[in-house]
């Protein structure tokens, strides 16, 4: 039996919690926030395991978030300091080698998990109209991403973060006339030194984390504003029940947050199978040169950037100089990049998803993954033969895939799209 | 006074006061952006380097640090020399038109006085150091036996001879930079300082 006074109790303080709800409310869109993103936030029913990546990761942004913080506590960004500093983390600071592998590896499936994100956004067709918007905020979350990782790869201060540094800033230095002043101005030195680190310390844990939170918050309210993609490409919001609701929709929560969170947890066991047991991950995740402290006056025997820039860097090697200049393969790195933006309209297709789309473009996606992968491949290895090659045609195909886009998606034939989505 | 709103004025007002907010940004934006040039302390570190040559071995190269930069100063022998005539048809830019260097050292040598050659030991492609390769081959990098001696540059395979100056075919587009420098003496070299002016 029930105590009488107990029930009571529990229905007052429930009352008061309410009380509190609604002052709330009256000063602040509590629940119509709660409401309008989470529990009647209407999503496609057929999502399936491509549909998990997005909230990965928004799950991983905050681990990189949590974890940066705490590394700073302990890290400092200082030429004679930084390489002392990680080390002093790893070995000296309670727990703090698995706070810094966290951080670490969780760079690595920040780019794993938004590769297949947006391989997901070319199955389905999610950069289609009415999307557009929503894929470009995308896009600059990648971009924001790779600055991130790039400033962040400098500040552990061994031989790859100086010379992939180098490397890459370098790059600026090939611009006409301008270049010079640009790597000085960047560098703020005559060198990568104390300064450089200094400054993009600062990019790394103040001004990028913002430009990311600012970009992934729009990229959200783009995408709640027009609502999901589904895997079978049509718009749920044609077909509305009496309620006012899509009839193919079910609610955010508590349906998609507990598919979510399985998600999560599948991921979390690969995640930690990699902390504990493959940190560097054979060199891919973290370079062997990285546990030698920068050294100005000695090169790494063969520089490559971490995995997740290598394909970019095969095609910037496949460019030759021509005119005694490189700034050649500098633009083709840059346009690969920059080319993502157009793909809402550069994709003529009658339908979005994969699946009812004709047998052209089913060759060219899964072409174009494969050649994204080999170009990653080469951009690890020196520059000599096949991978020079290789790298060459890889670049033509990367382009191709882009660039003909707006021809070979009007040749495909596509089926008849269904009114409903199917299971 | 009338009530009707003037639209043209409003106009006219939010375009001034944009176009006047849009200065004051510009101008405001100025200090922020001229911070990340390199400092007083930044150029004061990156001043000139003397060194003494007088104990470098014929044939023999050291490499110093100038403003953060590995600097190669070879002592070329006369057979060196002589070596840098015997390719010209295989480089990329063999008389330095559209490479970097001051007047003084763009000739033949690339230097000043012939026997010291002085180099930014950095590779003009994207920034690796060289090494030294003696005349000959060096079958680790694939270099065969008409090698006739100078830099090869790891990370991408980019050659340069005992001028710095680049063979045709690699990634790096123009030659080894020269650093400007100037003879304090008969046996010191100033990195970094170009010869004072005859007068």
């Amino acid at each position: 039996m029930a105590d009488p006074n107990a029930v009571t109790a529990t229905v007052r303080s429930a009352g008061r919690l309410a009380r509190l709800g609604a002052w709330i409310d009256e000063r602040f869109p509590m629940t119509s926030l709660w409401k309008e993103h989470v529990s009647e936030y209407y999503a496609p029913k057929n999502f399936n395991f491509w549909y998990y990546f997005g909230s990965i990761a928004l799950f991983v942004l905050a681990l990189q978030i949590v974890t940066g913080i705490f590394l700073t506590m302990s890290y400092k960004p200082s030429a004679t300091e930084a390489f002392g500093s990680v080390e002093y983390i790893m070995r000296d600071v309670e727990w703090g080698w698995l706070i810094r592998y966290m951080h670490s590896t969780g760079a690595s499936a920040f780019f794993i998990v938004v590769y297949l994100h947006m391989f997901r956004a070319l199955l389905y067709g999610s950069h289609r109209k009415p999307r557009e918007l929503l894929w470009i905020f995308g896009v600059l979350i990648y971009l924001a991403l790779m600055a991130e990782a790039f400033f962040g790869y400098l500040l552990p201060w061994g031989n790859m973060s100086y010379w992939g540094a180098q490397v890459i800033v370098s790059l600026f230095g090939t611009f006409p006339l301008i270049g010079d002043s640009l790597i000085e101005w960047i560098r703020g030195d005559y060198f990568i030194s104390d300064i450089t680190l200094n400054r993009f310390f600062a990019l790394h844990v103040v001004a990028l984390p913002l430009v990311l939170i600012f970009l992934v918050v729009a990229h959200i309210l783009a995408l709640h504003e027009v609502g999901s993609n589904n895997p079978d490409g049509i718009e749920i919001k044609k077909t509305k029940g009496p309620d006012g609701h899509p009839l193919d929709g079910i609610p955010f929560h508590p349906y998609y947050t507990v598919k979510d969170l399985f998600g999560l947890s599948v991921f979390l066991v690969l995640f930690a199978a990699v902390i504990f047991f493959a940190p560097e991950m054979g060199g891919l995740f973290l370079e062997p040169p990285n546990f030698e402290p920068a050294n100005a006056l000695l090169t790494p025997p063969h520089i490559a950037p971490v995995w997740y820039f290598t394909p970019y860097y095969a095609i910037l090697r496949a460019v030759p100089a021509f005119l005694n200049t490189q700034v050649w393969g500098v633009l083709a790195l840059f346009a690969a990049v920059l080319l993502l933006f157009f793909v809402p309209w550069l994709d003529k297709s009658a339908v979005k998803s994969i699946r009812y789309r004709g047998p052209i473009y089913k060759a060219a996606l899964m072409i174009f993954a494969a050649n994204f992968i080999m170009l990653g491949y080469c951009g690890l290895k020196p520059a000599v033969a096949p991978f020079t090659t290789m790298s060459v045609i890889g670049t033509i195909i990367y382009f191709a895939f882009f660039l003909a886009m707006p021809w070979y998606t009007r040749l495909d034939r596509t089926k008849p799209e269904p009114s409903r989505v199917t299971s | 006074m009338s009530d009707a709103i003037d639209k043209g004025r409003r106009q006219l007002l939010t375009a001034a006061t944009t176009l006047t907010g849009i200065a004051g940004v510009a101008f405001a934006a100025i200090p922020f952006l001229a911070s990340w040039k390199p400092s007083a302390r930044a150029k004061a570190e990156g001043a000139p380097v003397e060194i003494d040559i007088s104990k470098i071995e014929p044939g023999a190269m050291i490499k110093i640090q100038w403003r953060g930069k590995p600097v190669l100063v070879v002592r070329r022998t006369e057979e060196m020399i002589k070596s840098l005539g015997g390719h010209d048809n295989q480089l990329r830019d063999p008389g330095s038109a559209s490479s970097k260097q001051p007047d003084y050292a763009k000739n033949q040598t690339r230097a000043i006085k012939p026997e010291f050659l002085v180099l930014v030991g950095v590779c003009t492609h994207l920034g690796c150091l060289p090494q030294n390769r003696s005349a000959g081959a060096h079958p680790d990098v694939g270099l065969k036996g008409d090698w006739p001696g100078g830099f090869f540059c790891p990370c991408h395979g980019s050659k340069f001879d005992l001028a710095g100056r680049v063979f045709a075919g690699v990634p790096a587009p123009i030659n080894l930079e020269v650093p400007p420098y100037s003879y304090a003496d008969e046996n010191h070299i100033v990195i970094g300082l170009d010869p004072a002016k005859e007068a």
